[in-house]
């Protein structure tokens, strides 16, 4: 019994480390290794969060904190609908990044609205390593 | 032998019969509220959770009683551009989503608002926009449009959860609404 006991705290003081180890955003930054020959980081990831590109017949720059907000940690509001969004992180949002159909699906939405193109698989990867370990 | 037991348990009844008959008025008259609507929801609210995940992650989730279903079915064909957004879904979910809005839309449901979106569209046309429907104008005339457009915690009248307190649930009482920065509705 106190073996369990310890065991599920030990479990509860490492599960923020292991964040990063979330399975599924592990088997995605695999697949995105395989496709891509640059080695993606958590600081291109934060630059190009915050970069804002003027798109073709759109008449204002866009980024990715335009709907996310300033902070990965607060909530942010839909550009259009002015809809809340739950925080980026999950290290204050736990339901962040848990389903790979999910992630891939609003990437390509989302890099097609902000940038007018998709992301690169190096992109992906980087905005992952920044969006699942930092709360800016 | 307590006389008030028979009493009891004949009053639910009659409450109950109340209630309908009076629920029944109000559903003929259309506008009025008759004592019991407060019970009663305007559309019947969102249940499906793929619907609330997918088509409640960019607005509030429309409940399928608020269109007809010649309306959500045209939707659902052209997702990729769907107001200018892309909000495009693989086949099967779309497939689902379809079939849900088209069982619960305006045109099928037993409830009263969602008759009243129903029949003030003309039966040859298909509008998308709930906020286009005849109904939905007749039931916003009164309200200026400072408090909408003009208003930046409102933005436009899509927000319906900015104005209507309990519009998640599937009501759009008047008494309900708040809007933001101004307050109660009296009018
Ligand atoms: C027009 C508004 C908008 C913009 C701009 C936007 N997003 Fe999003 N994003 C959303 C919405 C809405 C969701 C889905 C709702 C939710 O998950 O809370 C979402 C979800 C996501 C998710 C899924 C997270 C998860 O839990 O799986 C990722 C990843 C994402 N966005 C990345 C980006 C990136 C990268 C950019 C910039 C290239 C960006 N977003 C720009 C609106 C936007
Ligand atoms: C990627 C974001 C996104 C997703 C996902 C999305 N919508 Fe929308 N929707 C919008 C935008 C943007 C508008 C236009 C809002 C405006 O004009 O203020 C809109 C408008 C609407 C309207 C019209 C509201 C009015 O003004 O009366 C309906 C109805 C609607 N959406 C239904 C759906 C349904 C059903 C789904 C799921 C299949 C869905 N939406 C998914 C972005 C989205
Ligand atoms: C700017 C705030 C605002 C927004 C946004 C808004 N409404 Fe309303 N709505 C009102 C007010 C105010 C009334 C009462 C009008 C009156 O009594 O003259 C009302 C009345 C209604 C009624 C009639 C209720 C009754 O008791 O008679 C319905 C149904 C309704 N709204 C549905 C909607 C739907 C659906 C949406 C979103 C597509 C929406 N509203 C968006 C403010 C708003």
């Amino acid at each position: 019994m106190k073996y369990l006991i310890r065991l599920s705290a030990l479990l509860v003081c490492i599960t923020p480390l292991s964040l990063v180890a979330n399975p599924v955003v592990e088997q995605l930054l695999q697949d995105y290794k395989q496709q891509s020959p640059d080695r993606p980081t958590a600081a291109k990831g934060k630059s190009l969060w915050v970069l804002a590109v003027r798109v073709q017949g759109v008449d204002e720059k866009r980024s990715c904190t335009r709907c996310h907000g300033d902070s990965l940690a607060n909530d942010g509001q839909h550009a259009k609908t002015g809809k809340t969004i739950k925080p980026m992180s999950p290290i204050v949002n736990a339901r962040r990044y848990t389903d790979a159909q999910k992630i891939e699906k609003w990437f390509r939405r989302n890099c097609k609205w902000t940038w007018g193109r998709e992301c690169t698989a190096d992109e992906k990867a980087s905005f992952l390593l920044y969006l699942t370990t930092s709360t800016d | 032998m307590n006389i008030w037991k028979p009493l009891v348990l004949i009053l639910p009844v009659i409450v109950v019969t109340t209630g309908v008959v009076y629920a029944d008025r109000d559903e003929r008259e259309g506008e009025g509220r008759g004592w019991f609507s407060s019970f009663r929801l305007d559309v019947a609210p969102v249940t499906d959770p793929l619907y609330q995940e997918e088509c409640g992650a960019c607005h509030f989730a429309y409940q399928p009683g608020l269109l007809p279903e010649r309306s959500w079915q045209k939707m659902m064909t052209q997702l990729d551009d769907h107001f200018g957004d892309n909000a495009e879904l693989v086949e099967a979910k779309r497939q689902q989503i379809e079939a849900y809005l088209g069982t619960n839309a305006a045109d099928h449901a037993n409830y009263k608002r969602s008759k009243g979106f129903a029949r003030s569209i003309k039966a040859d046309e298909i509008v998308l926009r709930i906020t286009d429907t005849l109904y939905f104008k007749r039931k916003h005339d009164e309200v200026p449009a400072r408090l909408v457009t003009g208003n930046k915690d409102v933005g436009s009248y899509s927000h319906c959860a900015a104005c209507h307190t309990d519009a998640a649930k599937g009501s759009y009482n008047e008494h309900e609404v708040r809007i933001p920065g101004v307050g109660r509705w009296d009018d």
